[in-house]
């Protein structure tokens, strides 16, 4: 799961891998919380481009990195976000927190 | 006599088995010929209530979890079922953002999803027995089962 995040000055970028479950947030929160520990990380970006499923584990994953972030005056955004993730997100209310982009993949690797 | 299909499947409480249960109950209903969305819910709502069995039910320990699918005319139902510690206050449960686990990032939006994404859920649980979540939902009424 390592191999999930990039970091760029201080943004992380998280790759969410094909179904972001139980199994897979746990994963997830592990990597994450390590890099935000050193405090230098202001934003962490998710990007779902692979993503088909995500249930209700996926959104306590993003709703505790919020709350993490948002103490140490970060924020926390979601990108590449497809319909049903949408659908997931809206139903949580996760989208009043976090930032969403539904913008497709195949638009920025054109430009 | 009335038109049926069941399936049964066990499998241990650990979360690497979370993808195969709910692809597995999808798959299997498969034979309702539901559109994809109705998959979609049905996999969402499969996977909480599993979630739920291995997080809450078994606080993480290795036992049980048992999966019952029965298909009929244009409607599956799904019994998951725990053995384990069991609802002490159902009804509190189920209410949306409600969570026994806030620090391990649980949202206690599982019921809420469940109930969102099927049309009929009932929850049948007594402390230190264990826990049933009985599901229904309606699909592929645009065809004919089992063809």
């Amino acid at each position: 799961m390592e191999e999930a995040i990039q970091k760029k000055g201080n943004r992380l970028m998280v790759t969410i891998p094909g179904e972001l479950d139980h199994h897979y947030a746990e994963q997830i929160k592990g990597v994450v919380d390590k890099q935000l520990e050193n405090g230098s990380i202001r934003s962490v970006v998710f990007d779902f481009r692979n993503t088909t499923f995500m249930d209700s584990s996926g959104i306590g994953m993003i709703m505790g990195r919020y709350r993490l972030l948002s103490y140490m005056g970060g924020s926390v955004a979601a990108i590449h976000v497809s319909d049903r993730i949408m659908r997931i997100m809206q139903l949580s209310g996760i989208h009043k927190f976090i930032e969403i982009s539904q913008e497709t993949v195949w638009n920025q690797k054109r430009k | 006599m009335e038109n049926t299909n069941e399936m049964m499947i066990e499998f241990d409480s650990r979360s690497c088995n979370e993808g195969f249960a709910r692809v597995a109950v999808a798959a299997f209903a498969t034979q309702l010929n539901p559109i994809l969305e109705e998959v979609n819910d049905l996999k969402t709502a499969v996977s909480e209530a599993i979630t739920n069995a291995i997080v809450h039910g078994y606080e993480d320990e290795v036992h049980t979890i048992r999966i019952e699918c029965k298909l009929t005319d244009h409607e599956i139902t799904v019994a998951v079922t725990d053995y384990g510690k069991g609802i002490e206050n159902i009804e509190k449960a189920m209410e949306p953002l409600f969570t026994t686990k806030p620090e391990a990032d649980r949202s206690g939006m599982g019921f809420a999803f469940m109930e969102a994404f099927m049309d009929k859920v009932t929850v049948r649980s007594a402390p230190g027995k264990g826990t049933t979540v009985l599901m229904k939902k309606k699909m592929g009424c645009e065809s004919t089962p089992f063809d």
